[in-house]
């Protein structure tokens, strides 16, 4: 992406208030009549951030795109998108900054590529519509797909000329809602390439998504919503803040009295032995602790075949939370 | 932002090119017309120029009305797909998020359904006068080209027309089914007929001035019917499906 929008997007931000931030949402709630879609939702993005939005079916995410997006009254709360405040006045000048992908890609399957990708051009008021056209078609690889029905496409290519379509006004912030949904592995891998190119080129970018490798691969922060917005952060931090840190010790052979090896250890604050035999030591702070330790093994005459710091993913993260907010509901 | 012609324009040109590829608008707007020419040609040469003259105006009459009631159905099929048809495709979402007005979006829905049309009926109605001249029998071509009666048939095609449409774009933001809407539109499009009838028939005389009143009132109803369509457009129960 060439235009002056793109370029003027300056690096992630931290999340913390700024004026800068693409988007700022506080207190932001949606009721349907008694349910409850998403509750008391804030965050903040910068300019340039990648943002993942995780949480089960049914969570919220689809509503709040769809409320940032203005297609959707809030029912108590305020947000600023691209530095409009959201305002049921205010829904046009905010769509004219924002794209947004839809989980289907609704595209009209009678009309060519082009065409379909012309009437949108139009519906921004967009100058230079061919040009356009031509340089998000080849940002998307499907240049020469132009003259094609898109009801001749297969799905995958069907994402690709919807994320063409968000790409055409140059947005200010693009909200993609599961964009690789029911993909196949490789056209999932295409999508994935074309953010990451978006990402290198710090358009601001706000993904809801269960794919949990997705949000790790792709985001630079992640807030998990389940009604409620559970946790936000950098992936690492979030791994930090619900999971004690690691250290997997293979052994040639088991120790006799691992007790006395591991307990009053400087940095480590309990240990178990794993069903395949290596020990895992919960430490404070694994790069203090890994040469305690080794000294401590040498010591006992013991063999190390490898010591590792045992990583969290951040589905496990998200299966944590996801598991207390069910064990909550049976309480 | 204001109103935005080019917004419009988008939209109508892309209906249009889906018109083109929809073998279901086209042989609609292709089948219903020649039903619609057929049956007010038998009628026309059906007529015994000898029979009361009351019953001769029925027979006119009848006529006539064969040739408004196309501008009142073929709209009802594309007006009435014009958002149920969108949010079947998954097309309505995408469309929604852009800057468009809902204005904007209907009026463009309005145009794309009142454009064909016109030139359906239009098209109809001259190769039905060209038929009347060429082989019917004098006094019934009189009638025929009586002034009022022309005058009835040039203005109150678009109107009826007009009428129609926005009958059938308030039940389709309304409905999750394209046949079910299609139905209701098409009794909802029947009202001004009666009008029409009660002129053709000559049980209202249609006298200029009684013509250019009628016309001047559904064009009052018609605008109001698309401000009334346009509030009831709410773009969260579109998107959200919620009733």
């Amino acid at each position: 992406m060439t235009s002056e929008l793109a370029d003027s997007q300056h690096q992630p931000s931290s999340g913390g208030a700024n004026l800068g931030s693409a988007l700022v949402v506080e207190h932001l709630t949606k009721r349907f009549g008694k349910r409850i879609a998403y509750e008391d939702v804030s965050f903040e993005v910068g300019y340039g951030e990648v943002f993942g939005f995780l949480g089960p079916n049914g969570a919220g995410k689809t509503t709040t795109v769809r409320t940032l997006g203005t297609l959707i009254a809030p029912t108590s709360g305020s947000a600023t998108i691209a530095r409009i405040p959201l305002s049921a006045e205010s829904g046009p000048a905010i769509r004219a900054r924002i794209s947004i992908m839809p989980e289907s890609p609704g595209l009209y399957l009678r009309l060519t590529v082009a065409e379909n990708l012309e009437c949108f051009a139009r519906l921004y008021e967009l100058r230079d519509v061919r040009s356009r056209i031509d340089r998000v078609l080849q940002a998307v690889n499907l240049s020469d797909r132009a003259n094609d029905l898109c009801g001749s496409l297969s799905k995958g290519l069907r994402q690709r000329v919807a994320l063409a379509r968000a790409l055409l006004s140059d947005p200010t912030v693009l909200f993609l809602d599961e964009p690789t949904s029911g993909l196949d592995p490789v056209a999932t891998r295409d999508v994935h390439d074309l953010l990451i190119a978006l990402r290198e080129r710090g358009v601001t970018i706000f993904l809801t998504t269960h794919r949990l490798e997705e949000a790790e691969k792709l985001c630079h922060r992640v807030a998990i919503l389940n009604t409620t917005l559970r946790l936000i952060g950098r992936p690492d931090e979030l791994r930090e803040q619900l999971f004690s840190r690691n250290l997997e010790v293979r052994t040639r052979l088991q120790l006799d009295e691992p007790a006395r090896v591991f307990n009053g250890l400087a940095n480590v604050e309990s240990w178990e032995q794993s069903p395949s035999g290596s020990y895992v030591l919960n430490v404070t702070d694994p790069d203090t602790a890994a040469p305690d330790i080794a000294r401590a093994l040498v010591h006992a005459n013991v063999d190390i075949l490898s010591m590792s710091e045992s990583h969290h993913s951040l589905k496990d993260v998200y299966l944590e939370l996801i598991d207390e907010d069910v064990e909550a509901k049976k309480r | 932002m204001s109103f935005s012609w080019t917004r419009v324009g988008a939209i109508l040109q892309k209906e249009l090119r889906d018109y083109r590829r929809n073998r279901f608008v086209i042989y609609t707007m292709s089948l219903l017309p020649l039903i619609f020419i057929a049956a007010p040609m038998i009628q026309i040469f059906a007529i015994n120029v000898s029979t009361t003259s009351g019953l001769f105006d029925a027979h006119i009459g009848v006529t006539l009305l064969y040739m408004l009631i196309l501008p009142a159905v073929i709209p009802s099929v594309l007006s009435t797909y014009s958002v149920v048809g969108e949010r079947e495709q998954g097309t309505l979402e995408p469309i929604l998020s852009t800057p468009i007005h809902s204005e904007e979006f209907l009026v463009a829905k309005a145009l794309a359904a009142l454009l064909p049309t016109l030139v359906v009926s239009y098209v109809i109605f001259g190769i039905f006068l060209g038929a009347v001249a060429a082989f019917a029998h004098p006094a019934v071509a009189s009638a025929i080209f009586e002034r009022n009666h022309l005058l009835v048939q040039l203005l109150f095609t678009p109107l009826v027309a007009g009428w129609s449409i926005w009958a059938g774009i308030a039940i389709s933001t309304r409905m999750s089914d394209v046949r079910a809407a299609q139905q209701l539109t098409v009794l909802a499009s029947l009202p001004p007929l009666a009008i029409v009838a009660l002129m053709s028939f000559n049980v209202i005389t249609p006298s200029l001035g009684l013509t250019l009143g009628l016309a001047a009132a559904l064009l009052l109803v018609d605008g109001l019917a698309w401000r009334a369509v346009a509030a009831m457009f709410d773009r969260e129960r579109l998107v959200t499906g919620r009733r």
